[in-house]
C-alpha cells in the first residue's frame, strides 16, 4: 500500500469563512497547487459535499471528511483544515440536518478497497475527542503531522 | 437462506470500507452466512430485487423493499453499539 502523503503546506490553519464552499474551495485548491489532485478535483469534491454530505458530529468536536472519486487523485494524500470558527455541514446521512464543523479533513484517495487500515485508523481519530482538541488548537504543523502519523502509519 | 447485504457510500472507496468491514466481522462472529457487497449509492437499484439489506452512510431518498439502516455511528463510535444491534436483527430474522 502506498503511503499517505502529508505536508506541511496541507495544514491549513486559522482559515476564516462563512461557508462550507469556501473551506471545501480553499483546501482543494492548496491540494492542487500541490499537485496531489487534478484540477477536476476542486470542483468534484465541491459538487459530492453537496450530493452526499460529509459533516460528522464527534463526542469532541465537529469534523467533515469531504472527499470524491480517485479519478481526480494524483497521490494518495491527505489536508487538515482548522476553522477559525466553525461552518455548518449537512450531518453525513441527513437531508438537511448540518452540525458546525472546526476540522476538515480532506482526503484525497486513488485507489479501491485497499486503504482500510488506513480509513479505520482515521475514523480512530474522530473518536478520541482529546486528540480532535488537540489538532485543532496546537500551532506547530510539524507536531500536527507527527501526532496523524503516530495513529495513521 | 443466504442474505445480501448492500453496503453503499458516495464514492463507493470510502466510508462504505469501513462498515463493510465491521458488518464482515459482525457476521462472522454471529455465525451470520452473508454476501456482503461494497457498492456506490448509485448502484443501489440493479440490486432492487435482489438484496435484503441496505446499510448506508449517505441519505436515501428512494424507497426499496428492504430495510435501510444508517451507519454513520460506524465512524463516530457515537451510538454504534445500537446500529449493531439493528443490523443484527435484520441479518437474524
Amino acid at each position: 500500500m502506498s503511503t499517505l502523503y502529508m505536508d506541511e503546506s496541507l495544514i491549513l490553519q486559522d482559515i476564516q469563512v462563512d461557508t462550507k464552499e469556501e473551506v471545501l474551495q480553499l483546501m482543494a485548491s492548496t491540494m492542487q497547487e500541490q499537485g496531489v489532485v487534478k484540477e477536476s478535483y476542486i470542483q468534484a469534491v465541491i459538487d459530492r459535499e453537496h450530493h452526499y454530505a460529509t459533516g460528522l458530529p464527534t463526542q469532541g468536536l465537529s469534523v467533515a471528511i469531504p472527499h470524491t472519486d480517485k479519478e481526480h487523485v494524483n497521490r494518495k494524500s491527505l489536508s487538515v483544515g482548522v476553522l477559525t470558527e466553525p461552518v455548518d455541514f449537512v450531518i453525513m446521512g441527513e437531508d438537511e440536518q448540518s452540525t458546525p464543523v472546526k476540522l476538515v479533513f480532506m482526503l484525497a484517495m486513488d485507489e479501491s478497497h485497499a486503504q482500510l487500515s488506513l480509513l479505520q485508523k482515521l475514523m480512530g481519530v474522530f473518536q478520541d475527542k482529546e486528540l480532535l482538541a488537540y489538532l485543532a488548537s496546537e500551532r506547530d504543523k510539524t507536531k500536527i503531522i507527527a501526532a496523524l502519523r503516530d495513529v495513521l502509519d | 437462506m443466504k442474505k445480501r447485504v448492500l453496503v453503499a457510500c458516495g464514492t463507493g472507496i470510502a466510508t462504505s470500507t469501513i462498515v463493510n468491514e465491521a458488518i464482515e466481522t459482525m457476521c462472522k462472529e454471529h455465525r451470520i452466512d452473508a454476501e456482503v457487497l461494497q457498492i456506490k449509492v448509485s448502484d443501489i437499484p440493479a440490486y432492487k430485487d435482489s438484496a435484503h439489506l441496505l446499510v448506508t452512510t449517505t441519505i436515501v431518498k428512494e424507497r426499496y423493499p428492504f430495510p435501510v439502516i444508517n451507519a454513520r455511528s460506524f465512524l463516530t463510535g457515537v451510538g454504534v453499539e445500537d446500529t449493531k444491534q439493528e443490523i443484527l436483527e435484520e441479518l437474524q430474522k
